[in-house]
């Protein structure tokens, strides 16, 4: 049976998508990440749904279609960003903070 | 033997995921992230989902991942510059952080499915049989979750327009 090594692969890749959203500075990179905790979270999908029906493998399409609307509007956000302050760093996106 | 292609696919989608998030050109990132998307791919066929295989190789390597591509060269991010990896201490806080969530995610690989909730063996199957790979996906889609899939269809339609206004130098 597959479902204990699917499980134990999207833990470790959800691990490091979390792992390069905490130690990464470049916009584009944080959302690569993003991108690929969302696809740990689909592997596990699929693995479930051998054993519990096929509901599993709908949803992973809806986590797709999420997942482009998210890419869409982040890129066209970083490219807004880009425009005012000439980097996609995060360090340079202080706006909000006091001071 | 499909235990193991499947561990083979899933050491080179860690290896790769684990080059992804170290890499410091953003180009050289994507690019293995793509390699990442293939190997989950490969992984959803083992687990008889070859149609959201497909998709996987659709639209995340192909769409989303041409998206990402085209904003790294067309801010042209690909040219070597100052590294933006974190110091030590971001790096600290990433280890402790990413170690504690793998710890508290280990038992998840060990855990067994309560008997009362799964289907008998081989029901998936037997249904991939009868309506088709791409019909067992369909069925559901457009009956029980007939809703969602229309409220995703909106959503879309919300980040095309969101993008467009968004990206805009001027309306």
């Amino acid at each position: 049976m597959l479902l204990s090594p699917a499980l134990a692969i999207s833990a470790v890749l959800f691990v490091l998508g979390v792992a390069g959203v905490l130690f990464r500075r470049n916009a584009i990179v944080i959302f690569m990440c993003v991108e690929l905790m969302l696809n740990a979270v689909n592997l596990t999908f699929v693995a479930l749904a051998q054993s519990l029906g096929l509901g599993g493998q709908v949803f992973v399409f809806f986590v797709m279609a999420v997942a482009a609307a998210e890419a869409a509007v982040g890129l066209a956000i970083i490219l807004a960003v880009y425009r005012h302050k000439q980097s996609v760093s995060l360090q340079n996106m202080n706006l909000l903070k006091d001071g | 033997m499909t235990v193991t292609f499947f561990w083979i696919f899933g050491v080179i989608a860690i290896g790769s995921a684990l080059l992804c998030i170290t890499r410091r050109n953003p180009l050289n990132s994507a690019l293995w992230l793509v390699v990442t998307l293939f190997a989950l791919a490969a992984l959803f066929v083992l687990l008889d989902a070859q149609f959201i295989a497909v998709l996987q190789v659709l639209v995340y390597a192909g769409a989303i991942m041409v998206l990402f591509l085209f904003v790294i060269m067309l801010l042209n991010l690909g040219r070597p510059g100052p590294s933006d990896i974190k110091g030590p201490v971001g790096l600290a806080i990433a280890v402790v952080l990413g170690g504690a969530l793998l710890f508290l995610l280990r038992p998840l690989s060990q855990a067994a499915l309560p008997t009362a909730i799964q289907l008998p063996a081989g029901t998936v199957a037997a249904l991939q049989q009868q309506q088709g790979i791409v019909g067992a996906v369909a069925y559901p889609l457009f009956g029980a979750y007939l809703v969602p899939f229309e409220i995703v269809s909106v959503l879309l339609l919300a980040a095309i327009v969101g993008a467009v206004v968004l990206a805009k130098r001027k309306l």
